[in-house]
C-alpha cells in the first residue's frame, strides 16, 4: 500500500450486521491508526482547521498519534471537542474537516473522523479520564435538554467552576444520541460514559422534568438560577399531509428510532412494542431516513425501501451511511414522490385483523427540473407514472418542526417564522436577558457537531455575562 | 423515584393510586396528563391527571387492567416505588365562561372527568353529571360526583344499578327538556365519546372530548399521538388532550388504537395475574 492510500475502516460484514444492532464499524488498531497518521502531511496552514465546526488542532492531535502518544491525542481534542467519541463517529467528516484535507486534492484525505475515534476509543479503553473539579464560583447555571449542545454546554461550565443543573424531559441523559442514533452506529454505553464524565464534574442530571411544563424558564430564574441554556433540540416531527398518514404501520422516525433505541423494542422481552414489518418504505433521504432503514433491516425485514424525490447525487444523508445501506439491503427508490398510503380494507369481514394495516404506497416517478435556490435540482413529477410498492409498514423521515413547549412558556423569548429560538450567532444570545441557546432548537435539524459547537459558544458568552455582572 | 403514597382498589379492574410526585403536584391541572414508567426496562405509558394535593405533594391515577404496563402498575404497593413520573403534561381543561355544563364520563374515564367536574363546581357553574358503567360491579366515584353535581344520573349497560341504558340517553332527554348547557364535556371509550358529539352536533352545543392515544415521550418529539382534527393533524400531547369534539376523526382514532392489540394479547397471555384477576 503506498502512503496515499487511506486505510479502510474495519467494519462487520453486512450480511451479519444487517440483522445484529451491534457497531457497524470496529475501529482502527494502533498499528493502522499510526500508519494512517503518517499520511497527515502537518500543513502550516492547516486548512483541515478550518473546515471543523468547533476548531480541533486537527494536525496536532494527529501528530501525538504519529508518535504513538494516544493519550496525548485525545488531550487535544479534547480542548475543543466535548464528545471525541461521539463526533469520531457522527460527524459528517467528508464535507467538514476531511474536505479540506490538502491530500484529498490528488488522492484520499487523511481519515481525521477515524482517528478522533480511535483516540478517543483509547481513552475509554485504557485511560481513567482525571476529573480535577474546579472550586465553585459561587454561581449556578440551568441547561434545558441533555443532548449534544446542552451535554458540551454544562461540562464547559462546570469546568469553569459552575454549579450546572441539566433538565431532561425523558427519563434518560442524552437527547438525540440515545432516542435518535441507533445502537449500531453510536452504542449507547458511549453516551453513558459522557454523561458520567460530567457528573463527576459535579453537573446535576434532572430527569422526567418538562421545561415549559413541570417549570417554566421563568422559574428557573426565581429558584436562583442566573443563566440557563436552551438545547431542547428539534421536536415535533413533520409529515406529508397525504391519504393513508393515519394508518397503523405509519410511524414518524422519531416515534420508530425511540421505540427501538430508547425503549428497547428490538431486545426479544421488551415492554414496548414495534411492528417488526417484512416490507417497508422510508420516505426521505437524510441521516435519519438511513438510520430508520437500517433499523428496519435490523428487525427482520425482508424489503426496505428508501423514497426519496431527488436523485441518488442530492441525497442529504453521509455518503458513509448510504453506502453502508446499500451493503446491508436496503433498495433505493430515488425520483419517487408517495402519492398516498394504501390500506387494507376487507369489505366482506369488518373484523379482519389486517384492516387499517398498511398494505402499500403509492409512489409517482419524479425527474430532475431546474436547480432551486440553494441550486439543488427541483424534482419534477410525471403525470401518470404511479405505481404500487407493496409495504406493511411506512416510516416518514421528512424532518421536523421545532417544539412550541418553550416558546408557548416564556414571555420574551423571540423566536423566527419557522418557530426556532432567534440567538446572535457568536454568543448563542436569545432575545430575554440571561436566556441563551443553541442547537437545533435554534437550527432546525442539524448535526451533532454543530450543536455541540453552539453549546460551547453559549458556555463562553454564559461565563462572560455572568463574569462581568461581579 | 415516586414513591406510592395510597393504593385503593375501586373494583376488580380499576386501581386508584396517590403518587408522592411534588413537582408534578404543584403545577397539576385538570384535564392534564402524566407519563409513568413502573420499572427501568419498563414501557412508558401516559395516564391522566385524576386528582392532586399540592400541599402533600401527590398526584391521583386511576387507572384499569388492559396490558402488561398496567398489570405491572397494579402489581406495585404502598410504600413501593415508580421508576419514573412525568408531568403535567397537555393542556388543562378550559373552564372559563362556563355557567352550566352536562359532564359525561364513561368506565374508567370517570376518573378524568371527576376533577374537570370538580373544579367546574367549585368555580359556581351548574355542573349535571351523566356517569355510566356496563354493570353494577364497575361502579366507580359514585359519590365524589353527587358532591359536585348538582344533578347526577348514574347509567349501566344491564339496568344492575342505576338506570339503563347508554349514557346518551339521559343527555338527549336533558337537552330536549330545555336545559341549555354552555357545553358538553365527555370522556371516556372512544366509541361513547362519538355518540356524544352525535347526540350534541344536531343542537349545535359545544362538546369537549379528552384524547388518550398512544404515546411515547409526551413532550411533541414522536408524533404516535397524531389524530386528524378539522381535517388537519394534530399531537394530543401537545395540542390536546382536549380537542372540539365536532372535529375529531373518532373512526380513525378507534382504528390507530388497537395498532399493538396483538402485542397486548400475548402479553395477557404470558401473564398467570391476568388470567386469574382479570375477566
Amino acid at each position: 500500500m503506498t502512503v496515499s492510500e487511506r486505510h479502510d475502516m474495519p467494519v462487520q460484514d453486512a450480511k451479519v450486521r444487517a440483522r445484529n444492532f451491534e457497531e457497524v464499524a470496529l475501529g482502527y488498531s494502533p498499528d493502522v491508526a499510526i500508519a494512517e497518521a503518517q499520511r497527515c502531511l502537518n500543513c502550516k496552514n492547516a486548512p483541515c482547521v478550518s473546515g471543523c465546526p468547533v476548531n480541533i488542532s486537527i494536525p496536532r492531535f494527529i501528530g501525538k498519534i504519529k508518535q504513538g502518544d494516544f493519550e496525548g491525542a485525545y488531550s487535544v481534542i479534547s480542548e475543543s471537542s466535548s464528545l471525541p467519541a461521539v463526533c469520531g463517529r457522527v460527524c459528517p467528516q467528508e464535507t467538514q474537516c476531511e474536505s479540506k484535507c490538502v491530500r484529498g486534492i490528488k488522492s484520499q484525505s487523511v481519515a481525521i473522523g477515524r482517528l478522533e475515534r480511535f483516540a478517543a476509543d483509547w481513552h475509554n479503553a485504557n485511560a481513567e479520564t482525571e476529573i480535577c473539579v474546579p472550586v465553585s464560583n459561587g454561581h449556578a447555571v440551568a441547561v434545558v435538554g441533555s443532548g449534544p449542545s446542552g451535554l458540551a454546554c454544562a461540562g464547559d461550565l462546570a469546568k469553569k467552576g459552575y454549579k450546572v443543573t441539566i433538565f431532561e424531559a425523558l427519563h434518560t441523559a442524552g437527547g438525540v444520541l440515545v432516542y435518535g442514533i441507533p445502537e449500531f452506529r453510536l452504542p449507547k454505553a458511549i453516551v453513558e460514559k459522557e454523561v458520567e464524565t460530567l457528573k463527576r464534574y459535579g453537573v446535576e442530571i434532572k430527569t422526567n422534568t418538562v421545561i415549559g411544563k413541570t417549570l417554566t424558564v421563568d422559574e428557573l430564574f426565581e429558584d436562583g438560577y442566573e443563566a440557563v441554556f436552551i438545547g431542547s433540540g428539534a421536536g415535533l416531527p413533520r409529515f406529508m399531509g397525504i391519504k393513508g398518514e393515519s394508518l397503523k404501520g405509519v410511524y414518524s422516525a422519531n416515534e420508530y428510532l425511540t421505540r427501538v433505541n430508547l425503549m428497547k423494542a428490538y431486545e426479544a422481552n421488551s415492554q414496548t412494542p414495534v411492528m417488526r414489518a417484512k416490507n417497508v418504505a422510508v420516505v426521505g433521504g437524510g441521516n435519519v431516513a438511513m438510520d430508520a432503514a437500517r433499523t428496519a433491516m435490523r428487525l427482520g425485514a425482508d424489503n426496505v425501501y428508501i423514497i426519496y424525490r431527488r436523485s441518488m447525487d442530492e441525497l442529504p444523508a453521509r455518503k458513509e451511511e448510504v453506502e453502508h445501506a446499500q451493503e446491508e439491503g436496503v433498495k433505493f427508490e430515488i425520483l419517487r414522490n408517495p402519492v398516498e398510503i394504501l390500506g387494507y380494507n376487507n369489505a366482506e369481514d369488518r373484523r379482519d385483523v389486517k384492516n387499517g394495516f398498511v398494505r402499500a404506497i403509492n409512489v409517482r416517478r419524479c425527474e430532475l427540473g431546474e436547480p432551486d435556490e440553494r441550486g439543488r435540482r427541483k424534482p419534477v413529477e410525471v403525470a401518470g407514472s404511479e405505481y404500487d410498492i407493496e409495504v406493511d409498514c411506512v416510516i416518514m423521515a421528512i424532518g421536523t418542526s421545532p417544539n412550541p413547549l418553550i416558546k408557548n412558556s416564556t414571555e420574551g423569548l423571540a423566536v423566527n417564522g419557522r418557530g426556532g429560538i432567534v440567538v446572535e450567532e457568536q454568543s448563542g444570545k436569545t432575545s430575554k436577558q440571561g436566556v441563551y441557546a443553541g442547537g437545533d432548537a435554534v437550527t432546525g435539524a442539524a448535526t451533532v457537531i454543530l450543536a455541540m459547537g453552539a453549546g460551547k459558544t453559549a458556555a463562553t458568552a454564559i461565563d462572560e455575562y455572568l463574569s462581568s455582572e461581579e | 423515584m415516586y414513591r406510592i403514597v395510597k393504593k385503593t382498589s375501586l373494583n376488580d379492574t380499576v386501581t386508584m393510586m396517590d403518587i408522592y410526585a411534588p413537582s408534578v403536584a404543584k403545577k397539576a391541572q385538570a384535564g392534564q396528563f402524566i407519563i409513568l414508567r413502573v420499572d427501568g426496562d419498563g414501557e412508558r405509558i401516559p395516564l391522566t391527571v385524576a386528582g392532586f394535593d399540592r400541599a402533600a405533594g401527590t398526584v391521583k391515577i386511576i387507572f384499569q387492567v388492559v396490558g402488561g404496563t398496567t398489570m405491572r402498575l397494579n402489581a406495585k404497593n404502598e410504600g413501593e416505588c415508580l421508576c419514573d413520573f412525568v408531568g403535567p403534561l397537555g393542556c388543562a381543561t378550559k373552564t372559563v365562561g362556563l355557567k352550566k355544563v352536562c359532564i359525561v364520563g364513561g368506565g374508567v374515564g370517570c376518573a378524568i372527568a371527576l376533577p374537570v367536574a370538580q373544579k367546574l363546581y367549585s368555580l359556581g357553574a351548574e355542573v349535571h353529571s351523566v356517569i355510566g358503567f356496563r354493570t353494577k360491579e364497575l361502579v366507580i366515584l359514585e359519590k365524589e360526583f353527587a358532591d359536585c353535581s348538582d344533578k347526577l344520573t348514574v347509567m349501566t349497560d344491564d339496568g344492575s344499578y342505576g338506570r339503563q341504558g347508554v349514557v346518551t340517553l339521559p343527555l338527549k332527554e336533558a337537552i330536549d327538556s330545555g336545559e341549555n348547557y354552555d357545553e358538553v364535556i365527555a370522556i371516556g371509550p372512544l366509541i361513547m365519546m362519538k355518540f356524544v358529539v352525535a347526540t350534541t352536533k344536531p343542537y349545535n352545543i359545544p362538546t369537549t372530548v379528552s384524547m388518550n392515544p398512544i404515546m411515547i415521550d409526551g413532550t411533541g418529539m414522536c408524533g404516535g399521538c397524531r389524530l386528524t382534527v378539522g381535517g388537519q393533524t394534530k399531537f394530543a400531547c401537545i395540542d390536546g388532550p382536549d380537542f372540539n369534539g365536532f372535529e375529531v376523526d373518532f373512526d380513525e382514532a378507534m382504528a390507530r388504537s388497537d395498532t399493538y392489540r396483538a402485542f397486548e394479547q400475548k402479553e395477557r397471555e404470558n401473564c398467570n395475574l391476568f388470567k386469574k384477576e382479570i375477566k
